[in-house]
């Protein structure tokens, strides 16, 4: 092949996990929308008998964004973006194509699988590990497929230099790696006998203090490397691709991803302050949390820096719109989880609502609003197609917008109310309220985050038909769009 | 320069990276392994009940919205009992803190719940609690607890980690049909406090059903 010719990249991975992405998308928010509406309703508990209580929905809630949706997001990106960045098509390689399907198959099965299980109550009761075993087993085979294909289109590659995007992949699958083999160790109690009780029972190899270090040196970081650094990897290849801008600074790159890669790791601890985790180690988690800043904001800046000089094209594509937004979400949540990590701060702030306020202002606000802006700018050139309407990107990005400041707002008041009221004393000092009156006054607050709820899947839905009608409907394109994504 | 030729050589930018990432789980989780794994003196495995009950509360995923980790503070202490300690959590596997208080901590609820008081607020939470969002666990008191994981995890767990079971704890079918009948003395001492008919007959014709041992546990909660 000449070194000059256009290259016809390979897209059907791409397209599956982009089919993925939506499902599980759209399984897990109306999953999160009903146990929001059970905290308001308490009613809506007694909907699928013992299979539909609050407690057991929860976890497939989390592991259904997390390890559906998101993973899903990753490999689709990454099915598109590796090929283009390392300048080499997936198709030149019978090998990886292989390998790919296998990983797709496993995946879906798999996670088909494991949401089932939890719905029947396997579960290790980990957070965000919750997946038993034999399920452990299954991640961590597609992980490593996934590997493959990564090394493997770096091992064929065109272009020597690595885009900073494949950094972020590349420690997406280190990190992810490494965080959920040490997390999930377990001994399988039917084999540790003569086949005594559950096939899928296990004991974690850690004990109390140990297994909950262990387990928020997992739980963070699995943000870190499941919902930072993957969608990091995004908007550095899909801003500056769908602007047309160069990204501003190349040394804020490097000063932002090494910064993280160091930092993140250590904030952990965090999760545990006042806990009976030594307090050397909760001051750690404090003061690098603060540290962590820097290096979040750092890629945030860098980003919003790319459109320097082209503030015009915020309002002028939507697409573009999505994507600063979603850095302004992320430089939101990177400074209030520093603020939350104070000690102080955290002696109120911990085990309230407002920690899941936290959380999904930076999933809803930044991770969902990059990976939709990704799949936006991915369909005309996967599909060759328009995307189907300017207009319902419009008013999906005001409603799911409305939406994220009202479930944040909201729980920030919850949490903050009930915070306050479980340290409130008398003039004696004595208690002053009893603990479910610190239930029954988030009412108002629990019906506004179901509402918020409702709006966002919603929003998504307006996504999934946007997405749906351009594969089918949309205008064909004769050639592939350079920069700004054509829309009706 | 150094950055330059780093992202033209995929090994040793991997390897940069797993360096990089390490650090902090070394230095920050590893050196506390051996202190955290010390227990308070005259602490005490749970019972197969109990350990079949702390698999209920699992398999209920109680942890969405109940801690078990008292702070030190005294609006904790007062509404509580004593903080927590780091010596009392080391037969726990895995640990049980949750992160969420959409319900009260449960770290010390022994001290200060009856089984009569779990049988009734499982069965229907608002009637005894007036507000409470907590659904009713009524499947509780039909389905039956594994008692048989139960005692494989004991077994596991006394071979692999040296938790203090007896010598008689063997991961044969023949020690666990040995050691059956104390699980169903214990749980007869407990379904003995309770009212509910069906749960009587049920620990009497040998089963054990799950909210028997979920109350094992919480009133070994302490």
């Amino acid at each position: 092949m000449q070194a000059n010719a256009a290259l016809e990249y390979d897209y059907s991975l791409a397209k599956k996990f982009t089919f993925l992405t939506i499902l599980f998308g759209f399984l897990g928010m109306l999953v999160g929308t009903i146990i929001a509406a059970q905290m308001a309703f308490p009613e809506l508990n007694y909907l699928l008998g013992e299979y539909g209580t609050f407690s057991r929905l929860r976890p497939i809630h989390t592991n259904t964004v997390v390890f559906g949706f998101t993973v899903s997001a990753i490999f689709a990106t990454w099915f598109y973006v590796g090929q283009r960045v390392l300048k080499v098509s997936m198709a030149e390689s019978r090998f990886l194509m292989v390998i790919g399907n296998i990983q797709f198959w496993l995946y879906f099965i798999g996670a088909l699988l494991a949401t089932i299980s939890l719905l029947f109550g396997i579960s290790s009761s980990k957070e965000y590990a919750q997946y038993e075993w034999p399920f452990d087993i299954v991640v961590v085979i597609v992980w490593v497929l996934w590997g493959f294909n990564i090394m493997g289109l770096i091992g064929i590659r065109r272009e020597k230099a690595l885009y900073i995007s494949v950094w972020y992949y590349l420690a997406c699958f280190l990190g992810i790696s490494m965080l959920y083999l040490f997390n999930n160790m377990a001994i399988p109690t039917y084999f540790a006998t003569e086949g005594l009780g559950n096939i899928f029972h296990s004991v974690s190899m850690y004990s109390g203090t140990n297994d909950a270090l262990v387990q928020w040196w997992y739980g963070h970081n699995a943000v870190a490397f499941g919902f930072t650094v993957p969608i990091v990897a995004m908007i550095y290849y899909f801003l500056p691709k769908e602007s047309g801008q160069a990204i501003y600074s190349y040394k804020l790159s490097l000063l932002s991803f090494w910064g993280l890669m160091f930092v993140y790791l250590w904030a952990g601890s965090h999760h545990l302050l006042w806990s009976t985790v030594p307090d050397w180690m909760q001051t750690m988690g404090s003061a690098f949390s603060i540290v962590l800043i820097l290096p979040s904001w750092g890629s945030a800046i860098n980003m919003l820096l790319t459109m320097k000089g082209e503030w015009n094209q915020v309002t002028e594509n939507p697409l573009i719109k999505f994507m600063v937004l979603a850095s302004t979400f992320y430089m939101l949540s990177t400074i209030e989880g520093p603020i939350q990590a104070i000690k102080s701060v955290n002696a109120i702030a911990h085990f309230t609502d407002w920690i899941p306020g936290h959380v999904h202002d930076g999933v809803l606000g930044w991770v969902v609003f990059m990976v939709m802006a990704s799949i936006f700018h991915m369909a005309p050139r996967m599909f060759k197609r328009e995307i189907y309407s300017r207009k319902l990107m419009e008013v999906q990005f005001w409603l799911q917008t409305t939406a994220v400041v009202l479930y944040f707002t909201s729980m920030w008041i919850a949490g903050i109310t009930q915070g306050m009221m479980w340290r409130a004393v008398d003039e004696y000092g004595n208690l002053m309220y009893s603990f479910i009156d610190t239930v029954t006054v988030l009412h108002p607050y629990y019906t506004i985050r179901a509402l918020s709820g409702v709006m966002y899947l919603t929003g998504f839905l307006m996504f999934a038909y946007n997405i749906y009608k351009t594969m089918t409907a949309g205008r064909e394109l004769s050639e592939e769009p350079q920069f700004r994504t054509p829309m009706a | 320069m150094f950055f330059h030729w780093l992202e033209k050589n995929p090994f040793f930018f991997a390897a940069g990276i797993s360096i990089v990432i390490s650090f902090a789980g070394l230095l920050e989780i590893v050196p506390n392994f051996a202190e955290a794994a010390r227990p308070l003196v005259d602490l005490k495995p749970r019972t197969v009940l109990q350990l079949a009950g702390k698999n209920v509360y699992k398999k209920d995923n109680c942890i969405s919205c109940h801690s078990q980790m008292i702070r030190p503070f005294k609006s904790e202490t007062d509404r509580y009992g004593a903080y927590s300690l780091s010596g009392e959590y080391v037969y726990d596997r895995p640990f049980l803190w949750g992160s969420k208080r959409t319900g009260p901590d449960l770290h010390r609820v022994g001290n200060y719940r009856t089984t009569d008081w779990h049988e009734n607020h499982m069965w229907d939470p608002p009637a005894i609690v007036p507000g409470s969002i907590m659904p009713a666990y009524k499947h509780q008191f039909t389905n039956l607890a594994d008692i048989e994981t139960a005692y494989a995890e004991a077994v596991t767990v006394k071979n692999a980690f040296n938790t203090p079971y007896g010598p008689e704890f063997k991961g044969t079918r023949a020690a666990w049909e040995a050691h059956k009948p104390k699980v169903l003395e214990e749980a007869k001492r407990i379904a003995d406090d309770m009212k509910n008919k069906d749960i009587k007959e049920a620990v009497a014709r040998g089963e054990v059903p799950e909210v028997v041992a979920l109350i094992a546990y919480l009133n070994s909660l302490k």
